[in-house]
């Protein structure tokens, strides 16, 4: 209480900053600027380049005008037929060995040693990205959907079973407590205390999985993991405009699609 | 209670009714089929020679590709600083676009310009039934700004980094810019998306009270609605970025900067232990991201 | 001089809020507006500044009609019709003294207001309301800081330094405890005796407006059916304002009223939409 209307009235008001430390202030400041310069200057474009690019960028947006599906139907056919399967195989698998895992990864239920092993195969999963997964896994089993699936599956258990265990992490603990004390086992305790509890946004998460998983077996096929990515490829080596845009709008309006039916069961579910 | 009668003729409980009993049991054979299906044409495509033969093929990889060749690392600092600025810089540019069009795509900022008649025939009516559907307003009364922002949206979401690097690649050559610009478009959509969810969840009184004032649209902007996001907003920045981080890691394998061209290199020249260096410093990168982001948020939120 | 003429609210949904409500508020006189939920008193108080718009009629603030305004001229009037909202409203992650200072966004330009440059004057009016309502020392704290009674105190100065002529209150006291929304009532009317202001206040509490105004106005059904001095408020009026009930009992059976004008609000919100 010790300001007065004296102290203040008549001197200039400012907006306390948002870091008050002047020094510090200044220096992220100074250090952003410098970040900027250097960054911007090591960008190296070829002004020169884009500038013929240009006729290249307009044909393909000339070519969502008009997209070909016809000429390269057989190999964009296949191609999303494969992205499709891998989606499909990937999100069942993925999902198949997500449940014990995240079970596992659950503090709430799993003893230490199988929380810590449950743990580090979801921060693996998760740490990797999809293509580099898919490059390994390609070097190893060959060019193929079966790379593909096997990218996907392993990807999908490092989202999974981590959203699931935090779910599980996050149940209602006397309802689970009130299944342990019928005297159950174990399995009947999941079942019964654990399974109803964490259902609906299984549901729902299996189902978002599975719409990204088709987005991302969309890419795989760039590096030889088969689907659809390794036809949009060849179109784009071939500058082939109207096929790219051919397949990216069946991409997008799958993606949509997907999303639009998954949108509505997590809705219904949950 | 959904009830059955056995075969001695006494009704026992069931925890479902006939129906609802069918209906799961047909949608597990559909899920059974479809996999069966699948890993059929899957099984297919593969050459089982080589399954089988993975586990020499990994081991023999492995033992290539150990020790990774430290010394490689001095060559790789400018590729780390090139995936670093398309990250940083791409979300930076992303978060400037997506401002504007998250705006236009929230159901409580976006205007709304109703469409002349003349021009609403030009519309055709499937399309008209679309975006009555999914944004639950005719575009005769709401007009077509919030569902053009929607479509940027999606398009953006909808295509890969990957994809949209290789687009860029064709049209703006190969180089860091090319991987800049697929960043940038890639992010736009996600953060726009979150950010215009944000903007609708905003408190409605609070910019009701600024109106009240006599403030403009725009100073109604800055005192009403943008404090209330401003922390959505940094939170979506820093998300954005470390997911930016993890994606410029492999732009350079489609030729569009960064460190996934080194790795691309090395990949083709077979030279496994710099290919494990590189998969060693790309994975440092990640959890650092990770680790920053988490740090930051935490400060702001 | 603040004149309602035939002001009248149809929401789409084809609700009638207000239906011909006339009323006229001499310079310097505080009103409490009562009636129960859903009578369209919080649309009342919206339709006067317009965020809420009239279907018909006129509101008439000192010879200007607020109705027939275009967007700029609307903006001047609301400068002159300071507003206090039910919860509060303040800005949460503005400063203290930049919610005070909103009040006067109508007077200053963009840049000025962006930059949070305002007036010398603007900033000295800001700090004396701010000790006027004893929240001086928290000037430069966050308002989400707070407590509710201080939250208004800040809802106060805001619309206090708009200079208005006329204070729209929107139950400044339904989020509070009994006891802080007496000072926040006394408050109020101090404040306008000092500056001669006109306020209409919506109030839920019967006993509360009986305490601090000098004319109450009973709205039913989007109609006024009482006009009078607090002391004319008899158990047969308020039956006919609220309902049968044992009016002699009053405090008790008024708060028991529970309060819900979120109705008209979400209502309101709809109608602009």
């Amino acid at each position: 209480m010790s300001v007065t209307l004296q102290d203040r009235v008549g001197k200039p008001w400012r907006k306390p900053h948002f870091i008050s430390n002047p020094f510090l202030r200044w220096g992220l400041i100074i250090a952003t600027v410098i970040y900027l310069i250097l960054a911007i200057g090591s960008l190296e474009v070829s002004w020169e380049r884009v500038y013929l690019g240009l006729e290249r960028g307009w044909r393909f947006i000339v070519g969502f005008s008009q997209p070909d599906f016809i000429s390269r139907w057989p190999d964009i056919y296949e191609g999303m037929i494969e992205s499709v399967i891998m989606t499909i195989t990937s999100t069942i698998v993925g999902i198949a060995i997500s449940i014990p895992i995240a079970l596992g990864a659950a503090s709430n239920i799993a003893p230490l040693p199988v929380y810590l092993i449950c743990r580090g195969i979801i921060s693996i999963s998760r740490a990797l990205n999809e293509i580099i997964v898919a490059i390994l896994l390609v070097a190893i089993f060959g060019f193929g959907p079966l790379a593909g699936f096997l990218t996907l599956s392993f990807a999908t258990i490092g989202f999974l079973a981590k959203l699931l265990a935090e779910d599980i992490e996050d149940m209602n603990k006397s309802q689970a407590e009130a299944i342990r004390s019928t005297g159950a086992s174990w399995l009947q305790w999941v079942n019964f205390g654990v399974q109803p509890q964490v259902m609906p946004r299984l549901i729902g998460l299996s189902i978002y999985r599975l719409d990204i998983n088709f987005r991302e077996s969309a890419v795989l096929g760039l590096v030889g993991a088969g689907g659809i990515g390794a036809t949009l490829n060849t179109a784009f080596d071939r500058y082939e405009f109207d096929t790219v845009a051919a397949i990216l709008i069946m991409i997008i309006v799958t993606v949509m699609a997907l999303e639009f039916i998954s949108g509505n069961i997590r809705a219904r579910v949950q | 209670m959904p009830t059955r009668i056995n075969s001695k003729n006494v009704k026992v409980w069931q925890v479902r009714d006939r129906n609802g009993q069918l209906l799961r049991w047909a949608m597990w054979m559909t899920a059974a089929i479809l996999f069966y299906l699948s890993w059929m044409k899957i099984s297919a495509e593969t050459t089982w020679y080589f399954f089988f033969d993975a586990p020499r093929i990994a081991a023999d990889i492995g033992t290539r590709a150990f020790p990774p060749r430290w010394e490689y690392i001095t060559s790789l600092g400018k590729p780390i600083w090139d995936t670093f600025n398309i990250a940083t810089l791409g979300t930076v540019i992303a978060l400037v676009i997506a401002v504007p069009v998250a705006f236009l795509a929230a159901q409580n900022t976006t205007p709304k310009i109703p469409l002349h008649p003349w021009a609403v025939g030009f519309i055709p009516p499937f399309v008209r039934k679309f975006i009555m559907t999914t944004t639950g307003e005719d575009v005769y009364s709401a007009g077509l700004i919030r569902p053009f922002a929607l479509l940027v949206i999606v398009s953006s979401r909808s295509i890969n980094s990957l994809i949209w690097a290789l687009l860029l690649v064709s049209i703006v050559g190969p180089g860091v810019f090319a991987g800049l610009l697929a960043i940038s478009i890639r992010s736009i959509g996600f953060c726009a998306k979150l950010l215009y969810e944000a903007i609708e969840e905003i408190d409605a009184t609070q910019v009701e009270a600024i109106r009240a004032t006599g403030a403009s649209g725009w100073q109604v902007m800055v005192y009403g609605i943008v404090p209330q996001i401003l922390p959505a907003f940094a939170g979506i920045a820093v998300f954005r970025w470390d997911i930016n981080i993890r994606e410029s890691t492999v732009l350079g394998l489609v030729g569009a900067g960064g460190i996934g061209l080194q790795l691309q290199g090395s990949l083709n020249i077979l030279a496994w232990p710099q290919v494990s260096l590189i998969l060693v410093v790309i994975l440092v990168a990640v959890i650092l991201g990770e680790w920053i982001s988490a740090k930051v948020r935490a400060a702001i939120i | 001089m603040l004149k309602l003429e035939k002001l009248t609210k149809v929401y789409k949904t084809g609700d009638k809020a207000l239906s011909e409500v006339d009323m006229e508020v001499p310079k310097g006189q505080v009103i409490a507006l009562i009636g129960p939920s859903g009578a369209g008193k919080s649309t009342l108080i919206r339709c006067i500044n317009r965020l809420v718009s009239p279907t018909g009629g006129s509101v008439i603030l000192d010879g200007v009609d607020v109705t027939s305004l275009g967007s700029s001229g609307l903006r001047r009037e609301r400068r002159r019709m300071g507003m206090i909202f039910q919860e509060y409203a303040l800005v949460e992650r503005l400063s203290v003294m930049e919610n005070v200072l909103s009040g006067r966004l109508g007077y200053v330009g963009f840049f000025r207001s962006f930059f949070r440059k305002f007036p010398q004057s603007d900033v000295d009016e800001a700090f004396r309301l701010l000790d006027r309502v004893g929240l001086l020392h928290m000037a430069d704290k966050r308002a989400d800081e707070l407590s509710g009674g201080q939250r208004q105190r800040v809802g106060i100065a805001r619309a206090l330094i708009q200079d208005p002529a006329v204070l729209l209150v929107d139950e400044p006291t339904a989020s509070l405890d009994p006891k802080t929304s007496r000072e926040i009532m006394r408050l109020i009317v101090e404040m306008c005796e000092e500056r001669k202001l006109a306020a209409i206040i919506n109030i839920h509490d019967v006993s509360l407006a009986q305490m601090f105004v000098q004319r109450v106005v009973g709205l039913k059904m989007g109609r006024i059916i009482f006009d009078g001095a607090p002391n004319q408020l008899t158990p047969d009026v308020l039956t006919e304002i609220y309902g049968e009930e044992d009016w002699e009992a009053t405090i008790e059976a008024v708060d028991d009223d529970d309060y819900d004008a979120d109705d008209v609000d979400g209502e309101g919100k709809k109608g602009e939409a």
